[in-house]
């Protein structure tokens, strides 16, 4: 027996070469769409990776640093380092901010982080860490910043020595490392008119400049304009001691949140993500639906077209069960073009994508078996149409 | 060679139920032998068509007995089983237009019916292009069906409704969009076919111009059938 289904396809390779483009162009917006979430995914994952640590401590009662604003006292890293299971500890943070590269402004986190310790960028693809305290940056390519690039970050320049790649914050954010102490400068740095008026009001508090007590006002002021938050603590915990329990040390002894890798993830993963997810999500019915009404009108069309064929073939014999097999091969047929040129297509645009695309075999696999199941169950309605059809059509009345 | 093709005996059927009922064919005996072609002629309304359908076993009639070759398929209420391997198997059809099926070639078209009855393709082939030789349309073989002219098309059809050499072929209005020589080419060949593979073929016309050459005609008013000797020299 010949394939009905395979000829009629041949037969009209043009229509069905074309229908298929198209549904396969939606199939491929549809597997660009979970790549996107599977992206967005592996970056929060990538961040959590790179920074080395096995314990984020944040601010009391916060999901800091990533997903709410946290602010500590950066001596507290002190305070851990003295944890039974700490090994190291180290202050970060975390600012989203224009950074500067001659006329353009680039949205870029940027990222304060002490050399050699825990927040460190885990590793570049050009270029060295940074060996000085100060004005100088790594930055990640998405950022297009090259080697030797002057930055420009609030009022001072920075060299860019090193480049990093996939390191972007939860937001999609390329990230910019700099110093500690020069991200907290940045981050909390006054204008010049704002400190002044800050020292006017502190000299006109009688409380504040009491004239007995001479050296007060002046420590008042240099503590006022010296900065002493970071948003994060990131704990390396020593071997052998489990994060979990390292976590409840500082919960229970410094007023502090720990959260371990685990629970970041679960952070960035179900509740940052959260509401993007489920965006891509009903993106993704939205567009199964879709397919589904495509499918099943260009099947249906097409088998109306092929009424008085049909009324023939059943009148010399054909089953109905190789009648409704004809429709459903061509209606798989049609689904097989599609996710053919869907899945090119997605692989073929998906690095033009500003954001992080993942595409996993395993979408492929399963938006493959989705996009079958959707095809046979489109083309029930033909089937329908053709089953109905009466064999005694074919001898004229 | 079994001594009749088909037989039909006090054939009718109804249409609808009670006073809508219409009594398309009443009471309706006819007889064909192997070999034979017959005319089926009769004015529009007057049941052709109901009878061919009966006769194919595309419907089923109200009362009667049918016979084909040896094999009883309707006595009065009671039918075979499977119509639709009687149909694929034992019965051949002609329409009005070829109706050849347009995504397979030529002799895939005629294949095909072998095919569905479960032979190889490759015996399927053969047989097929066979017949197409027979048919003298062996030539397009590898053609599809839009590239060839109607009365090759028409040829093809025959050989489709021969595939399985049926002992009856019924044709329906087979020359009504063929000029007045190839129509007489179409019938010239079916008389030839009957010949050749001992088939009994039934011919539903309206057309003048073939009807002087059946030796045998049924006339068919309001559901009854008249037998008639035709005027064709054998
Ligand atoms: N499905 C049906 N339901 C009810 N009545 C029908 C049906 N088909 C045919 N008839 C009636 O049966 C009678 C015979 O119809 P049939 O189609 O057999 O005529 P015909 O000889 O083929 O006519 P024509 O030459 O116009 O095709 C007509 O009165 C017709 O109205
Ligand atoms: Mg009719």
């Amino acid at each position: 027996m010949i394939s009905l289904a395979g000829r009629d396809i041949l037969h009209s390779w043009s229509k069905f070469v074309l229908t298929g483009i198209g549904l396969g162009l939606l199939i491929g917006v549809t597997l660009t769409m979970a790549g996107v979430y599977r992206g967005m995914v592996d970056d929060a994952k990538a961040l959590l990776n790179n920074s080395g640590a096995d314990l984020w401590v944040v601010q009391q009662d916060t999901q800091g640093p990533y997903a709410e604003s946290s602010s500590i006292h950066d001596d507290v890293y002190r305070s851990l380092l003295s944890l039974p299971g700490v090994a190291r500890a180290a202050n970060v943070t975390y600012l989203t901010m224009q950074v500067r590269l001659d006329n353009t402004d680039v949205r870029a986190m940027v990222v304060g982080f002490e050399p050699g310790q825990p927040g460190e960028p885990g590793y570049l693809i050009a270029g060295r860490h940074i060996t000085r305290n100060h004005y100088e940056a790594v930055a990640d390519v998405k950022t297009g910043f090259q080697l030797g690039d002057t930055i420009r970050i609030r009022r001072h320049d920075y060299r860019v020595v090193g480049l990093t790649k996939r390191m972007v914050s939860s937001g999609g954010d390329p990230m910019v490392f700099i110093p500690l102490k020069d991200a907290q400068e940045a981050q909390f740095l006054k204008d010049n008119d704002a400190i002044l008026n800050e020292r006017a009001r502190t000299a006109a508090n009688p409380t504040l400049n009491r004239p007995g007590v001479p050296g007060l006002l002046e420590a008042i002021q240099a503590s006022q304009n010296a900065n002493r938050n970071v948003n994060a603590v990131l704990v390396q915990v020593s071997p052998g001691s489990p994060p979990e329990t390292v976590a409840n040390e500082v919960r229970r002894w410094k007023h502090l949140q720990a959260f371990t890798r685990v629970q970041m993830e679960e952070i960035l993963v179900a509740k940052l993500i959260a509401t993007s997810a489920k965006q891509i999500a009903m993106f993704l019915v939205i567009l199964a639906v879709v397919s589904a009404a495509i499918v099943a009108f260009i099947i249906y069309t097409m088998t109306l077209g092929k009424i008085r064929e049909i009324a023939v073939l059943k009148l010399i014999g054909t089953r109905n069960r190789t009648i409704a097999g004809m429709i459903l091969q061509q209606a798989l047929g049609l689904g097989l073009i599609g996710f053919l040129v869907g899945k090119i297509s997605a692989t073929v645009w998906a690095p033009f994508f500003p954001k992080y695309v993942l595409l996993e075999p395993g979408d492929a696999v399963r938006g493959f078996v989705v996009v079958m199941l959707i095809c046979a169950l489109a083309s029930t309605l033909a089937i329908r149409a053709a089953l109905r059809v009466d064999p005694a059509t074919a001898i004229g009345g | 060679m079994d001594g009749f093709g088909i037989r039909i005996e006090g054939l009718s059927k109804r249409y609808g139920e009670g006073d809508t009922a219409v009594d398309a064919l009443k009471d309706v005996n006819m007889n064909v032998a192997p070999g034979e072609v017959v005319g089926l002629i009769g004015p529009s309304g007057s049941g052709k068509s109901t009878l061919l359908k009966c006769l194919g076993a595309v419907i089923e009639p109200t009362a009667g007995k049918m016979t084909l070759g040896d094999e009883v398929i309707y006595d009065n209420g009671w039918k075979i089983p499977d119509l639709r391997a009687l149909r694929r198997d034992r019965i051949g059809f002609v329409f009005q237009a070829p109706y050849l099926i347009p995504f397979l070639d030529v002799t895939d078209n005629v294949a095909l019916l072998p095919m569905l009855a479960g032979r190889p393709n490759g015996e399927s082939r053969k047989r097929a292009l066979e017949l197409l030789e027979a048919l003298d349309v062996a030539h397009r073989a590898k053609a599809q069906p839009s590239q060839l002219s109607g009365g090759e098309q028409q040829r093809v059809a025959i050989a489709r409704a021969l595939a399985n050499q049926p002992p009856v072929i019924l044709a329906d209005e087979p020359t009504a969009p063929l000029d007045s020589e190839r129509a007489l080419s179409v019938v010239r060949i079916l008389n030839q076919m009957a010949q050749q593979f001992n088939t009994a073929i039934i011919v539903v016309t309206h057309d003048e111009k073939i009807i002087p050459t059946f030796k045998r005609i049924y006339h068919i008013r309001d559901g009854k059938t008249f037998e008639e000797k035709g005027q064709a020299l054998s």
